[in-house]
């Protein structure tokens, strides 16, 4: 493979890292299991959303567009028509890529900052149906999804790290592919990439697609985790503006980043809960200072110090 | 040459406008294999539209492009791509984080979305095609830690992946040492022996004389002249367009100006550097006070540098004058608030807004009467603008347009009037009102006026005193009818 693929010590470093994950429910509550359980799924939500941004240079204002389709259909199907978890699922993340899909076909072929305003209108247009539509998807209230994958605290988690490392694993080989390189390529810049005979249009679209699959089937996974779903917690602008932040604060362009960088937010707001209203605010600064400092994020520090 | 065979490349009526803009006008050329032909023009003459025609990037507004006999016009670029196309791009711009083998094994693969592995062929054949332009030895470095010519040599790299049959290059030398270009020459040279098609597009005739076949010179988006490279600097229309007729000069004697202590703008041992490269070398010129000067030079001369340094928008060694007082560490804005207006080449006018707004934006820091008045008197002198008041700048023609910029600056009042090639892509008749506004701004009011030009045509006439910028330095000062006879065969 290319010289970018991870080196022996690296596969060390995440293997040590995954076995310890993979034993925390044995030492720490219920509690803390809980928030990691969440904070795994948006690892992947930050890590489809840095396929976009990092790798085929698109900015998606509205990743919880993906998340919201997936979850809300996935929901709506449990709570209505009571089918079976696996197939709500799965057409929740039918429903997710086919929503990307058909939004960004029409954006893709805009130049400049167009995509990224189609994607920002989408997620408000997702959060009124979701409002107006309140006898199928709950509206403000939130919507109750009967079923859940597990009543296990330990299960869940260990389905939600899974997930995370299996949708990690996808994403960083493919960023890293022959594929991949082509949608730098484009990313980069789109008439040269078309000279060399590349049809810029078409990776890029396949970036969104797959963006879309991961977050949709997190998206509908989370959602049976919850046994709920809510706009706050999934659809809403700030929510989404949470899953950039995790993936430039993890650093762009690596993928594994953006999971770190979720599991940091979600972990800080945690450890400042007892600061009451100042949690956000200094999460919020700690990431402007990292941000400016590092615009690498934290895998830019680490790889700084490794050259 | 072989006439006998089919030309790879047969372009026939290709016509291409931007808005009211005709870039290329009706361009019949054809390209056989084994032979380079040059395509030829000054600024805006619709060569690197034409260029972007045959690869896709742009799409012909009428006009056939046959490759190989199969219509291409208005196919996508990656379409033409893979009908045997090469494109060497003037400006690199390489993948940062990837080495130079990855970058080559860019253009070297398949179009696919699932193929994950770089095959083991592939890895080779980059690694050849590197050692046929000479990079063999920086495969494992990063782009951004090339030198100059490598990068170029990378682009080659790239461009040659696929083994077109047909290889367009954008500004074959620009930036490269004499010897550099040599060695660059003699790869274009090989692609000739081994049958490819292969297109230079160059500003002048003399930088691809040695190398190519043919030459084909456009001017204003038409061909005006096609034959051997000799011939075409024989021709009577290139010569004028690139050196002008018979020309009049009015220069008033230096000794005539009443500041000769002090110039009003004084650039002392200029030198600017972009990274490694130096785009000035110790340049010292000066203007006085009402003064017309005329800055000579063809692309990449440094014109636009020195314009720019002296506008406060570029960190430089060397000392600015003005009126006496160095400009160093004065901000671009209250540089232009001094007096010191400068009209970009590439005009930045505000397109969305209409002519009177962007009029009214040069106007922001006068009196509503002393703009009420300049407004007037700039109808006066452009009078197509007080027609055109209401029309968005960015769908005017290319004249308006750079009447439009010019008289936005002078809404400004300035003392120093810096124009960077208002002739760009202008038609002969557009250059002569151009010329007429110039001659009764030097007339009647106290505007100095330095101009950067490669058009020697346009710059000479009004001009009290001509300097010639050639590759970063001042090589030649003097009276404009002087020139001419000094310094005039250089610029074919």
């Amino acid at each position: 493979m290319m010289p970018a693929t991870l080196r022996t010590p690296q596969i060390l470093t995440i293997a040590v890292i995954f076995a310890i994950a993979t034993l925390l429910p044995l030492g720490v509550s219920g509690y803390v299991l809980g928030l990691l359980t969440v904070a795994y799924y948006f690892g992947v939500f930050s890590m489809a959303w840095d396929l976009l941004f990092g790798f085929a240079n698109e900015v998606n204002f509205g990743p919880t567009f993906l998340v919201g389709l997936g979850a809300y259909t996935a929901g709506i199907l449990d709570n209505r028509y009571g089918l079976p978890i696996p197939v709500c699922v799965a057409l929740g993340t039918l429903a997710a890529v086919v929503g990307g899909v058909v939004l960004a076909l029409p954006a893709l072929r805009m130049s400049g900052p167009y995509f990224g305003l189609t994607t920002l209108v989408a997620v408000l247009l997702l959060q009124n149906l979701v409002i107006v539509f309140a006898g199928l998807t709950g509206g403000e209230i939130g919507l109750t999804v009967p079923d859940v994958i597990s009543i296990s605290g330990p299960v869940n988690y260990w389905i939600a790290l899974a997930f995370m490392v299996a949708s990690g694993s996808v994403l960083y080989v493919l960023s890293r592919s022959a594929a991949g390189l082509i949608l730098q390529a484009s990313g980069q810049d789109r008439i040269q990439a078309g000279a060399l005979g590349f049809n810029v249009v078409k990776h890029k679209l396949f970036a969104f697609f797959v963006s879309a699959l991961f977050s949709g089937l997190a998206g509908a996974l989370l959602v049976f985790y919850l046994g709920t779903a809510s706009v706050g917690t999934l659809i809403d602008i700030t929510v989404g503006v949470q899953i950039i932040i995790a993936a430039i604060l993890g650093g762009r362009r690596t993928i594994i980043g953006a999971a770190i960088g979720a599991i940091f937010l979600i972990a800080m707001a945690e450890a400042l809960r007892s600061t009451g209203e100042l949690a956000t605010f200094i999460v919020s600064a700690i990431a402007l200072l990292v941000v400016m400092l590092f615009p690498n994020g934290f895998m830019g520090m680490l790889s700084r110090r490794h050259r | 040459m072989n006439e006998a065979r089919q030309a790879l490349v047969e372009v026939r009526g290709l016509t291409k406008k931007f808005g009211g803009l005709v870039a290329v006008n009706q361009l019949d050329f054809s390209l056989r294999p084994g032979e380079i032909l040059g395509l030829i023009g000054p600024n805006g003459s619709g060569k690197s539209t034409a260029l972007k025609l045959v690869m896709g990037i742009e799409h012909p507004s009428k006009g056939s492009v046959l490759l190989d006999g199969v219509e291409a016009a208005g196919l996508p670029a990656h379409r033409i791509a893979r009908m045997g196309v090469g494109l060497v791009f003037q400006h690199s711009r390489p993948l940062e984080r990837q080495t130079v083998h990855e970058n080559i094994m860019l253009g070297l693969l398949p179009d696919s979305l699932i193929k994950l592995r770089i095959s083991k062929h592939i890895r080779e054949r980059a690694r050849d095609i590197a050692a046929q332009v000479g990079l063999e030895a920086v495969l494992e470095r990063r782009p951004s830690t090339l030198p100059f010519a490598d990068l170029r040599r990378l682009e080659l790299a790239k461009a040659i992946a696929r083994d077109p049959r047909i290889i367009l290059i954008d500004e074959p030398f620009a930036g490269l040492t004499m010897a550099e270009a040599a060695v660059f020459s003699d790869l274009f040279a090989g692609f000739r022996r081994n049958g490819k098609a292969v297109l230079l597009v160059d500003h002048n005739v003399k930088s691809v004389a040695a190398l190519v076949d043919r030459v084909i010179a456009l001017y204003l988006g038409e061909k005006i002249a096609e034959g051997s490279a000799a011939e075409v600097m024989a021709d009577e229309t290139v010569r004028r367009v690139y050196l002008g007729g018979s020309i009049e000069t009015a220069a008033r004697p230096e000794s005539s100006f009443a500041d000769r202590e002090t110039p009003l703008l004084d650039v002392r041992d200029l030198s600017v550097f972009y990274n490694k490269a130096q785009a000035l070398e110790k340049v010292s010129l000066h203007v006085h006070r009402r003064e017309f000067v005329s800055v000579i030079g063809i692309n990449g001369a440094g014109k636009t540098t020195l314009f720019n340094a002296i506008s406060g928008l570029l960190p430089y060694q060397g000392n600015i004058l003005w009126q006496g007082a160095p400009l160093a560490r004065v901000s671009p804005a209250r540089i232009v608030r001094s007096g010191v207006v400068q009209c970009t080449e590439t005009r930045d006018l505000f397109g969305e807004m209409s002519v009177r707004e962007n009029l009214d934006m040069g106007g922001q820091h006068q009196s509503k009467a002393m703009a009420d008045d300049r407004l007037a008197w700039l109808f006066d002198l452009f009078p197509i603008l007080k027609s055109r008041q209401r029309q968005h700048a960015a769908t005017l023609s290319g004249g308006e347009q750079q009447m439009l910029a010019i008289a936005r600056a002078l809404m400004t009042n300035p003392r120093l009037l810096i124009l960077d090639e208002p002739t760009m892509g202008l038609a002969p008749i557009v250059l002569e009102q151009l010329s007429k506004a110039l001659e009764t701004l030097r007339q009647t009011t106290e505007i100095t006026v330095l101009l950067g030009e490669q058009n020697v045509t346009f710059a000479l006439p009004h001009a009290d005193r001509v300097y010639v910028l050639d590759h970063a330095r001042i090589t030649w000062e003097g009276g404009p009818d002087r020139f001419a006879r000094e310094a005039g065969s250089g610029y074919l």
